[in-house]
């Protein structure tokens, strides 16, 4: 093992149209989303729900944290459609950014785009799936419940 | 303990693509400042420089910058808080003062936007956000600012209009103030005429006109002790209340989208600590980096009650004549955002407005001022009060 090189665990660089991040010790997020969970985490010392999941808890500074899945519906708090995207993402325009509250945690992520604008409301009811995207990254995005 | 305040202020013409270096830009706020205080800088016993390094390619330019003002071998150090960097600085610089570690300290402000593109720095505004979990979503600024404006709509019933209104007060005195990148007049119209560029979406409900400018720029504020702004200054202005904080980086971290966590609780405690209320103050900076935000800030700072901004602003009580000027200089909209530069700049128009100096901007015999600097989508709050 001293000899071998170490590999480095870069899961997470696919999450997303581009990603920024490609090491994380919550890594697990992506092979849970390429089963078509979505999923937050819990700290088993002191019961603290954390989405984005993370490997620590700021709560009781433990890190014995097990995950759940995002599941059920949430509601619509808030959302913008962009007509003008950042480097990388101009392939993706026009888009929608949305959050959505699940009362424990919210979730932010993007509209699915086959939603007709006119029947998306502040305050509707949705939820959370996996999605490909083009150039076979992953991410997810929220449909009508 | 005594007191702490303001010698001397200064900031370049907020421009796009200024034709020199950081050094060079950041020196026209610093030569104006100086001036203004009538000090030399062996007077000065430390500087703090503050900017957005994203921006940046010079690596730690606090040295770098220290050496061209003349601020060697004093100690300079480097403060970051994206959009309210200065204010951060100058509230580092207070405590500098009033701990009795240096007499005078001045603040630096700069960003040089236009080292690199605009698509480069919209992706850069983006990556201000976080980047493991939103980011990957192809986030920006205007779209952040773009939920809470949705977010007050949907609870406030406030529209569209109502943030073009804001537009319109910005530009009303971006075309009297000599130092601001946009200086052409906006009509409510404007916002109508999908052949005006200032209708053009960006990110829904945002439009173009909603957006304040990228900028070049640099501002400098000079923070002394009582007995040297004594010796130093005819109209020194005292720092009679700072508060700052901070939030969750990501969206899911909130609770609130219809105003600015640390807006309010910044503003609070600068209240609190100047003894003061929103009533008192007479003349106001707020960080309108979008119509929203200036939006939301009257209503985080007490200026109107929550949902209730827009009849301040549809009244015209935030124009020069009303019961509180905001942003009479033409506010971010209007001068440019030079993300670092900016909080100076905001602390430079109250401290002339407090000395009677502020001329066609003028505000009529003010005694209490008040600055509101964001950084990030609020995820630093800064608010400074100053009086004479």
């Amino acid at each position: 093992m001293a000899k071998k090189e170490k590999e480095i665990d870069v899961r997470f660089s696919k999450f997303g149209t581009v990603s920024f991040t490609s090491t994380t010790k919550v890594n697990d997020f992506m092979d849970r989303l390429e089963q078509g969970k979505v999923s937050g985490n819990r700290c088993k010392d002191c019961g603290k729900v954390y989405f984005p999941p993370r490997a620590d808890c700021h709560n009781c500074l433990g890190n014995n944290m097990e995950w759940f899945d995002v599941t059920g519906k949430g509601r619509l708090v808030t959302f913008s459609k962009l007509e003008y995207a950042p480097v990388g993402f101009e392939n993706d325009i026009p888009y929608s950014i949305a959050l959505l509250d699940f009362g424990d945690y919210k979730v932010f992520g993007r509209l699915a785009g086959d939603i007709p604008e006119n029947e998306i409301k502040v305050g509707m009811e949705m939820k959370v799936v996996r999605n490909e995207l083009p150039n076979g990254q992953l991410n997810y995005v929220f449909q009508k419940a | 303990m005594g007191k702490v305040g303001i010698i001397g202020v200064g900031q370049s013409a907020f421009v796009r693509g200024y034709p020199g270096s950081i050094r060079e830009l950041a020196f026209e706020g610093f030569r104006e400042a100086m001036k203004d205080a009538g000090i030399a800088t062996k007077d000065i016993g430390a500087s703090v420089i503050c900017s957005s390094p994203e921006y940046d390619k010079q690596r730690s330019p606090a040295g770098v910058l220290a050496e061209y003002l003349g601020l060697t071998p004093q100690p300079t150090f480097y403060v970051e808080t994206l959009c309210s960097s200065s204010s951060t600085g100058v509230k580092l610089a207070y405590s500098l003062v009033k701990s009795g570690l240096h007499d005078v300290v001045a603040v630096v402000g700069f960003q040089k936007m236009s080292e690199i593109s605009s698509a480069e720095s919209q992706e850069r505004m983006g990556r201000g956000a976080d980047i493991q979990w939103e980011s990957p979503f192809g986030t920006m600024m205007p779209a952040y600012y773009a939920l809470h404006a949705r977010g007050h709509f949907a609870k406030y019933g406030t529209t569209s209009d109502d943030l073009a209104l804001i537009r319109v007060k910005a530009a009303t005195y971006g075309q009297i103030n000599e130092k601001a990148v946009y200086r052409k007049p906006v009509t409510f119209d404007m916002f109508s005429d999908p052949e005006n560029p200032m209708s053009g979406p960006v990110a829904s409900p945002l439009r173009v006109g909603d957006c304040c400018a990228n900028a070049d720029g640099s501002s400098c504020v000079i923070i002394a002790n009582e007995e040297k702004c004594k010796a130093f200054s005819k109209k020194p202005v005292w720092i009679l209340g700072i508060g700052a904080a901070s939030t969750a980086v990501n969206m899911a971290g909130r609770d609130i989208f219809s105003g600015l966590t640390v807006g309010m609780q910044a503003g609070e405690q600068a209240y609190k600590m100047a003894g003061v209320t929103p009533k008192d103050i007479d003349v106001a900076e707020v960080h309108d980096c979008f119509t929203i935000a200036e939006m939301m800030a009257y209503e985080n700072l007490g200026f109107a009650k929550p949902g209730e901004g827009k009849d301040l602003i549809r009244s015209k009580e935030t124009y020069k004549e009303g019961s509180i000027p905001v942003n009479v200089d033409g506010g971010l909209l209007s001068k440019g955002h030079p993300i670092g530069a900016t909080g100076g700049s905001q602390i430079r128009t109250i401290v002339l407005q407090l000395r009677g100096e502020a001329g066609p901007m003028q505000v009529k015999d003010p005694e209490i001022g008040l600055v509101h600097n964001i950084g990030g989508v609020g995820l630093y709050g800064n608010v400074t009060i100053l009086g004479r």
